[in-house]
């Protein structure tokens, strides 16, 4: 290592004051300059930080998005997602190996571009999609990859490669992105107009506690998934002993298949920020953080200067539009590729600087969150929810949806239907109804909530949609007849395996027999004795493991069995002359062979 | 002395203080609850999931979860126990466990569980993994492929021995133990003292040239089942 490497990384260090705590934004920074993360820069990082060199190396070996191995100037991401391959991400994917000439995993000879997979990066309403560098790159095909390759070779400025830009704020200069919004139908919460302040105000015209108590009426619940209700959220994180608190809002939206958030950043920010501020009044927090991401960096200069234009106007900062006493400020964090930290406790380590291994509960965040302090943690959409409860009050809201889910819910949808995209929708609505939104009279499956939710069969459309009978984060993903589930299910399971993050038993392991047994039935190979094997595994790996990841891992095997057993059984080898299918003498002799240097046959 | 708090772990009532996990208040009554990553002594882990129970119909690992007036556990139930025979099954088959001639024989906290189950080969297929061997260090060596990433000794080397030689890297089925070194143990400054190398349930951290020295037949859990020290002493374990 180089001195000015070294003076680098110390500099890189100082702006972020030497905290430990900012070690995410460090390492992300060393490897925008120096392409990975390894070594002795490490060693140098440790020495800043005053940790342990274990202790750094612990932290970047858990995120995709660092290396410790040198990456190329450009990384090209492609999304691996179901959705992705439905819309042919396999045929993009050949034109970039062709004409890259390497392949996944591997990096040009010349050291200026790296070729992955990534999993879902929140644009199934626009695939196959990639990320090159922080640029997206959606509606991929053939010929587009083959010329993004040829425009690398010349500059390897991704930018420069967009010719279009979306709409709404994806044309703005501080975005100019190709991706689309894809609003589809807009609903009174999310997409209504909110001036700027005018919720705040209303929130500031009373204590934290009414403010509390207005959310509480309204019965509004999580909308990332769990459905906790956040007035009871606010109020325990405000009641909770201890004197600095914290709002944190989950923008680590990576479930596949859902894409809401990117749209609520890009169009609703000031929304969003609002809902923010004003949960951070309730629960008495000077500090909001937004965890962005690392797939949605592109939005990241965008919401600075929305953050930045509501200091000018005193809507952030101290003495919030003239409430003496009431400073609140919002930083940015970024992720670096963790599906998991998109779990409260995980992403409250991430932002910690952590890997993004979830907690132990108790103590709940609500007591014990980012850096000790009572933390609430609240979804995207949640907060721009709250915000609108504040402007419309309490009884407004709840008499939309259903009686034990009000409010609306965005739905990202995706698959095999003529519109894909957002749609606000009142809760309680059908399966069916959604379907018909969309224009999808083909559906066969439709997975809800994403790979952690449920995959329904026909016989399911005439299901609602709520927290009492189907709940969802937003990802409502659409199958025709032609599709697979067997092969779906196994492929969401390749998801899990990829993205646990390793802690608990039963979620490192068991995801992995999961997927050997699917891919036993898939390849042929599965017996009846399988489907037990699947159901069993399934029941142990959800009821032990030790967060959400793992309590939901198994659904993709277990809805799909419930629901289309038939395309397990057409699948199934019964044993035959006391010989299993699922034995395959070949295979296990193969590195007998090799060691051996036999070929098979000889004695 | 603060209130006694009341709870029910298989039928049988039993106090325990405030504070205390359910693994600590069953301990106290004599009440064994399988475990592998936990460790008096220790920060309480819930990483091996051993220890789950069903708690007012819930599962939780009873090492993390604290005790409450009323509740209601069930440890040694055919359910529970399905369960825990499963999670042990998948620590067998992710890693190369050798017991055969492994030196923990008959000491190892993962080959006494399974004897304790009643399980002779798992019911899953063996993954195989290729695992790394650090023999670089003079007196002790790290065995990677009988690892089942419990963190005990990551937790002893932070809180006891104030040294921080162990953490872990990578995720999901790739996360493996590793060192405070760019290299290896080697470069660390883990001494044979280290109570990190006590507490590892399995074979995974050994010291050099002390192996196999008790016999087969005294070994620590060739006589009584593990646990037995709890359940036949009837308290403070």
């Amino acid at each position: 290592m180089s001195e000015r490497q070294t003076a680098d990384v110390r500099g890189i260090c100082r702006t972020y004051h030497r905290d430990p705590g900012r070690l995410i934004d460090i390492v992300r920074d060393v490897q925008a300059q120096s392409g990975c993360v390894a070594g002795a820069t490490i060693d140098a990082i440790a020495r800043e930080l005053g940790v342990h060199r274990v202790e750094v190396e612990s932290t970047v070996s858990f995120y995709a998005f660092l290396s410790q191995e040198p990456q190329g100037r450009v990384v090209i991401r492609l999304c691996d997602d179901i959705i992705d391959e439905m819309n042919g991400s396999a045929g993009v994917a050949e034109a970039f190996r062709e004409e890259l000439g390497i392949d996944f995993g591997e990096t040009t000879p010349d050291g200026k571009i790296t070729l992955e997979w990534t999993p879902c990066i929140g644009m199934c309403d626009q695939a196959p999609a990639a990320l090159v560098n922080d640029v997206v790159f959606p509606n991929l095909s053939r010929e587009v990859a083959r010329t993004i390759v040829r425009g690398l070779r010349e500059h390897l400025m991704p930018q420069r490669l967009i010719q279009h830009y979306g709409d709404g704020n994806n044309a703005h200069d501080l975005v100019q992105s190709a991706v689309s919004n894809n609003i589809r139908q807009q609903g009174p919460v999310v997409f209504a107009p909110m001036p700027a302040g005018e919720a705040i105000r209303l929130a500031l015209a009373m204590n934290p506690v009414e403010v509390i108590r207005q959310v509480k009426t309204s019965r509004l619940r999580g909308r990332g998934g769990a459905g906790f209700p956040t007035g009871m959220k606010w109020e325990f994180t405000r009641n909770a002993a201890g004197g600095q608190r914290y709002l944190l809002c989950n923008a680590d939206e990576g479930e596949p298949g859902t894409f809401k958030d990117r749209v609520i950043l890009t169009e609703r920010s000031d929304l969003l920020f609002e809902g923010m501020t004003i949960a951070g009044y309730a629960i008495g927090a000077d500090t909001g953080i937004l965890y962005l991401r690392a797939e949605y960096a592109y939005l990241r200069r965008f919401l600075e200067h929305m953050l930045q234009e509501r200091r000018r106007q005193e809507l952030l900062g101290k003495g919030i539009c003239g409430h003496e006493g009431f400073d609140f400020d919002i930083r940015i964090q970024m992720g670096a590729g963790a599906y998991v930290c998109g779990e409260e406790t995980a992403l409250i380590n991430s932002c910690e600087g952590f890997r993004g291994d979830p907690r132990n509960r108790p103590p709940f965040p609500a007591q014990e969150g980012y850096r000790g302090c009572p933390t609430s943690v609240n979804n995207v959409e949640t907060l721009c929810c709250a915000a609108r409860i504040l402007q419309k009050g309490a009884s407004w809201f709840a008499q939309l949806g259903s009686s034990g889910s009000t409010g609306t819910k965005l739905l990202s949808v995706s698959g095999d239907c003529m519109r894909p995209g957002i749609y606000e929708v009142p809760f309680g609505i059908k399966i069916a109804e959604v379907l018909d939104l969309c224009g999808a009279p083909e559906a066969h499956a439709v997975q809800i909530g994403g790979p952690s939710g449920q995959m329904l069969g026909q016989d399911g459309f005439g299901r609602t949609i709520c927290y009492d009978d189907v709940a969802t984060g937003g990802a409502f993903m659409i199958f025709g007849r032609e599709r697979d589930v067997v092969y779906i299910a196994a492929k969401f399971l390749d998801f899990f395996v990829e993205e646990s993050c390793g802690y608990c038993t039963p979620c490192r392991v068991g995801n992995v027999l999961l997927k050997d047994s699917l891919d036993r039935i898939l390849g042929g190979r599965g017996e009846p004795r399988d489907l037990d094997l699947l159901q069993r595994l399934g029941k142990t790996v959800k009821a032990c493991s030790r967060c959400g990841l793992g309590q939901t891992s198994p659904n993709p095997v277990l809805t799909t069995l419930e629901h289309f057993r038939g395309e397990y059984e057409a699948r199934l080898q019964m044993p035959t002359n006391g010989r299993r299918a699922s034995f395959d003498i070949q295979a296990a002799l193969t590195e007998a062979t090799r060691i051996t240097s036999r070929s098979r046959g000889e004695r | 002395m603060s209130e006694k708090i009341n709870l029910t772990i298989d039928g049988r009532e039993i106090q325990g203080d405030p504070g205390q996990t359910i693994l600590e208040a069953a301990e106290a009554a004599g009440i064994y609850i399988p475990r592998l990553c936990h460790l008096k002594g220790l920060t309480p882990f819930g990483s091996c999931r051993i220890c789950t129970v069903i708690v007012n119909g819930r599962p939780q690992a009873a090492c993390t979860q604290p005790i409450a007036e009323g509740m209601y556990v069930e440890n040694d139930t055919e359910e529970v126990r399905e369960m825990r025979g499963d999670l042990i099954d998948m620590l067998f088959v992710e890693g190369n466990h050798f017991c055969m001639f492994c030196e923990k024989s008959g000491n190892c906290e993962l080959q006494a569980l399974a004897y304790r189950f009643g399980i002779t080969a798992p019911q899953y297929p063996y993954m195989f993994p290729t695992r790394d061997v650090d023999a670089s260090h003079p007196d002790i060596l790290i065995d990677r492929n009988r690892c089942i990433l419990c963190g005990r000794c990551v937790r002893a080397s932070r809180d006891v021995d104030g040294k921080h030689i162990f953490d872990f890297v990578g995720r999901g089925p790739e996360k493996r133990i590793a060192v405070n070194a760019e290299a290896d143990l080697a470069g660390t400054n883990a001494e044979a003292s280290d109570r990190a190398l006590e507490v590892c349930p399995v074979g995974a951290l050994l010291r050099k040239r002390v192996g196999y020295a008790v016999p087969v037949g005294q070994r620590r859990y060739d006589t009584e089942p593990i646990g037995s020290d709890i359940e036949n002493g009837g308290g403070n374990g």
